[in-house]
């Protein structure tokens, strides 16, 4: 009898706590409720990226002979096999009985009314409201906005806590960025379950709480523009605004369809997207890291003048070509330019001039003028991923290739090619900084009222002056060499480059495959006085920076100044101006997405559209929510 | 009847502990059914324990003497209605241990359990040597193997071990051999393989989820584990009648009979189950000094073999509860809910006061 008062006393006092905890897990289903990620929404509260309900399908296995006896009528009214129910249930034998688990991750509305009108004898059953997340189609602003996936083990880890197994989280772009605003804080609904499973009470709840939306920098108007004059090509887009930093427009093509990962990708899906030679994933606009060619000439005459190393009105004879250190470097023009100024050699784009410049700057002056406007390194956009471009110096060289930097290296890089590498994003910083006399703003997409960093280089008002001068007359001078883009009433500047992808010794090794063709750089802004908007475009591939490049940048000024001049409604250009490259799914998602500015954005709701197809939760289940992952 | 067996003979001690034990049976019955469609039950044993009662009352003022006289007649009395529940019985839960008798559904075994416990306390009581002979012991043996064999048939193990420490409380008390008992102990051992092979499968199924319980939390091992759940989740001071949450919500199986003590245990908490055991052990204590008191060496088995089997239960029951045992069907005496359990467990006290009136009287 002592004997057994000990083992009451062992299980009532010592092992209580024990004995408590699980007699409460037996008797409460805590069913997460999952709170709603964030919208995006563009400067204006036009929603971009929202939620959409979708219903999983649950099995509570709580009475396993009552789950045996139901499966072949569950199997017949959710049209799926039993052996493949019964292979679902198999992977989650570790898991304990009282977790529900998925049978079915997208529920038909054939399954709802199945679940739904037999609730009484195949009680079993229950659906489990998520809400996925819904993109533009198309690709439409993927690599800004990202997309999201089941949280992997390394971000648990990481997280220190804060995400569980099963989490929705952001795996690239803003979705990534901005996870922690945009995901909500599941809630949690717990209820009083007999000793077969049956609901018999509620205890409190834990509302969700739901994700904040984010308002971004991007005019979706112009971002319209912008895909549109990528779709087809390899290359991407930046607009900022210089005075602020705010990216206006920014994208990148190829590009993948981000509602793939809102389900779940396949395996195969993601190898094909990881090994497309064409590298879709790539963020064009920050990743990309190439030479900038001739645009880089903006940042020579830059140098020049901020130097003093050498006068301003200093002018070169240019032939078409011109030895240095032993060697023939080639002007891009086989006749020569003549007798060629700063300003000419802007609007002309003169190789020779700017080698002569570059030889006499040398290349560690060249890296400080680089450095200090931009180059080099990242500008800090609020994006994962940003790389930082390559900005040479000897000690770069000495430091990365333990070799010495010959001077006939600085005379190619001198008209941006060689060992410099750059990406759009930086390019659009560089123009935005240095037309602003040295004001930079740090680039972002988060819309705030707060002012981005700011990095002064203070330029002097005769360089900025004569710089602006130089990229007017590349686009409004006759002879200059984006002249085609000329826009009337606007007084568009910019800078044309051509870059080849691979040094001329490099062509010779690669046998000759002339395949490689020059990338087409611009980089424009307007107006002349006190600029407003900057636009980087790389088309790589595109051979002429005047032809493939300009183009774009144009396109983009103009549905600026449209928008400004009010000669396009916002409202008409997302709803009527149907881009002609884009897919109508694409363009029919986003017109119903539009809407009008409403002001605050925390008042803007998430999800604007009850598809009628949509199924809805029905009257037995108020708490739109039972959820997979149960119990902690 | 004898003269001078008055009130105050009756043994009030007794009585009190009884009508405790009995009260929180009921209290914890009703706490356990209230709130489901077993609701009313505890009305049910109230009626049990006065029809118990008056039994008990009834027998009590009859000779146990002339109880022992008719010994051979209601032994076979006994094994008649053990062959008939075989026969005729009804079946409930796949055991054949019911015979309808008026209305009601009466445990055959139970009664067994009664005649057994007279029938030993003759034979013991007139062995009149000292030490046991070993034809005696065979005898005795026999005598109980019978009824213990007709019960394992109907199945019911738990009932037929039970009367096993009649036999042995008997043997010892009459003086068995050593080497016998250890004979006995050994062919017993011997016996438990070819028992093993012949036990139902739900029944090796208890006896393995005892030894493993949680290999299979929701199948055999499932009583087990929800019962010390109830029971560790009660803590000091129990969460209360009506707030145990594993006997509210039906985890605690069969809560209001076999698993009353873990639903008491949750309810009522450390507290209640030491109160509870206190309760058992006076009330055994009170029987092994009645037995001492006892007027002949009849009357001294006879209130042995009661205090035997009314230990074996609590002890086999209470230990079941805490998983210190495999789940056997033995109930809780005078706490379990059941008609025939209780009716047994009133007519056995019902001999034990019957001696205790006449240790006096010559």
């Amino acid at each position: 009898m002592a004997l057994l008062v000990l083992g009451f006393w062992k299980l009532q006092i010592i092992h209580s706590d024990l004995y408590a905890q699980l007699a409460e897990r037996n008797r409460v289903r805590s069913i997460p409720i999952i709170a709603p990620r964030g919208a995006m929404l563009d400067r204006y509260g036009r929603v971009i990226v929202d939620n959409y309900p979708s219903f999983s399908v649950l099995l509570l296995r709580d009475d396993p002979q009552q789950v045996e006896r139901l499966l072949p009528q569950i199997a017949d009214g959710l049209s799926v096999t039993v052996d493949d129910l019964r292979q679902q249930m198999d992977a989650a034998n570790s898991l304990p009985h009282f977790q529900p688990i998925v049978i079915k991750p997208e529920a038909t509305p054939g399954d709802i009314a199945f679940i739904e009108s037999h609730r009484a004898d195949i009680p079993v059953l229950e659906m489990l409201m998520v809400h996925r997340r819904r993109y533009p189609h198309g690709g439409f602003m993927a690599h800004v906005s990202g997309y999201v996936g089941e949280v992997s083990s390394d971000q648990i880890e990481e997280s220190g806590g804060r995400y569980r197994p099963g989490d929705i989280v952001g795996k690239a772009g803003l979705e990534r960025q901005y996870n922690d605003h945009l995901m909500g804080i599941d809630g949690m609904r717990r209820s009083v379950v007999n000793s077969v499973g049956r609901e018999v009470g509620r205890l409190e709840q834990t509302d969700a709480v739901p994700g904040k939306p984010i308002r971004l920098t991007i005019d979706y108007d112009l971002q319209l523009v912008a895909e549109e004059a990528l779709v087809g090509k390899k290359g991407a887009v930046v607009a900022i605004d210089p005075k602020s930093g705010e990216v206006l427009a920014m994208a990148s093509q190829p590009s993948y369809d981000p509602n793939d990962f809102a389900v779940r990708i396949s395996k195969d899906e993601w190898q094909d997207l990881n090994e497309d030679a064409e590298r879709p994933l790539l963020d064009r606009a920050i990743q990309a890291q190439l030479a900038p060619g001739s645009v880089f000439k903006i940042l020579m005459a830059t140098a020049m003048l901020e130097s003093k190393a050498i006068p301003a009105d200093y002018h070169v004879f240019c032939p078409g070509s011109a030895e240095f250190y032993g060697r023939v470097f080639h002007d891009w023009k086989k006749e020569g330019h003549g007798d060629v100024d700063l300003h000419k050699a802007i609007v002309h784009s003169c190789d020779v001039f700017f080698y002569n410049v570059g030889k006499q700057l040398g290349i560690d002056r060249i890296s400080f003028y680089g450095g200090n406007l931009g180059l080099g390194h990242k500008t800090g956009v609020d994006l994962p991923g940003e790389e930082p471009g390559i900005m040479p110096s000897e000690s770069w060289k000495e430091k990365v290739f333990h070799q010495k930097w010959y001077p006939g290296e600085t005379i190619s890089v001198a008209i941006g090619q060689g060992a410099i590498a750059v990406t759009p994003i930086q390019l659009s910083y560089m123009i935005g900084g240095i037309i602003t006399g040295g004001r930079f703003h740090q680039p972002h997409l988060l819309l705030s009222d707060k002012a981005a960093p700011e990095i002064d280089f203070p330029i002097s008002d005769s360089t900025v002056d004569t710089v602006t001068e130089g990229m007017f007359g590349v686009v409004n001078e006759p002879g200059g060499t984006a002249g085609a883009s000329k826009l009337p009433g606007i007084e568009l500047c910019g800078k044309t480059g051509s870059a080849q992808v691979i040094s001329e010794q490099g062509l010779k090794r690669a046998g000759k495959q002339a395949a490689l063709k020059d990338n087409a750089w611009f980089v424009g802004f307007a107006p002349r006085q006190n600029p407003e908007i900057v636009v980087a475009v790389l088309v790589q591939g595109g051979e002429h920076g005047g032809e493939a490049a300009a183009p774009i940048a144009r396109n983009v000024v103009k549905a600026y100044y449209d928008k400004k001049q009010g000669r396009i409604s916002p409202q008409q250009l997302t709803t009527q101006a149907v881009p002609p490259g884009i897919p109508p799914s694409f363009v029919a998602n986003t017109a119903r997405n539009s809407k009008p500015d409403d002001g605050e954005e925390e008042t803007v709701p998430t999800n604007p559209d009850p598809a009628p197809t949509k199924p809805q939760p029905v009257s037995t289940t108020p708490q739109p929510t039972p959820a997979a992952t149960v119990n902690p | 009847m004898n003269e001078g067996t008055g009130i105050r003979d009756y043994d009030w001690w007794l009585l009190t502990i009884i009508f405790g034990i009995c009260g929180i049976g009921v209290l914890e019955i009703w706490s356990a059914t209230h709130a489901s469609h077993l609701a009313g039950m505890h009305w049910k044993q109230l009626w049990w324990i006065a029809l118990g009662f008056g039994l008990m009352m009834l027998l009590s003022r009859l000779d146990y003497h002339s109880v022992l006289d008719k010994t051979p007649i209601l032994y076979l009395i006994g094994i008649i209605a053990l062959l008939a529940v075989l026969v005729v019985g009804h079946t409930r839960y796949g055991a054949k241990r019911w015979l309808p008798v008026m209305g009601e559904f009466l445990q055959v075994s139970e009664i067994a359990k009664l005649i057994i416990i007279v029938t030993l306390a003759r034979f013991f009581a007139e062995v009149r040597t000292d030490r046991l002979a070993i034809a005696d012991l065979c005898k005795a043996a026999v005598l109980t193997a019978v009824p213990i064999g007709l019960i394992l048939l109907q199945p019911d193990l738990g009932t037929a071990m039970v009367l096993i420490p009649v036999v042995a409380v008997g043997a010892y008390l009459a003086g068995i051999q050593w080497k016998h008992a250890a004979v006995m102990v050994l062919a017993a051992a011997l016996m438990v393989p070819i028992g093993w092979h012949h036990l139902k499968p739900y029944q090796k199924e208890r006896v393995s989820t005892f030894l493993r319980p949680e290999e299979d939390p929701k199948g055999s091992g499932y009583q087990i584990l929800q019962s010390k759940i109830a029971v560790g989740s009660g803590g000091f001071w129990g969460k209360g009648l009506g707030h145990g949450s594993q006997n509210q919500l039906g985890f605690v199986p069969v809560r209001y009979s076999d698993f009353i003590l873990a639903a008491l245990a949750e309810e009522l908490g450390f507290a209640g189950v030491f109160v509870t055991l206190v309760l058992y052990t006076a009330l055994l204590l009170r029987l092994i000094q009645n037995a001492q008191h006892a007027k002949d060496r009849a009357g001294m088995f006879l209130v042995m073999g009661v205090a035997a089997i009314l230990g074996f239960h609590v002890l086999v029951n209470v230990a079941m509860v805490i998983g210190f045992m495999p789940v056997t069907g033995i109930p809780l005496p005078l706490m379990s809910y059941g008609g025939s359990a209780m009716l047994f467990v009133f007519l056995a006290l019902g001999l034990v006061m019957n001696v205790r009136l006449r240790r006096f009287v010559n």
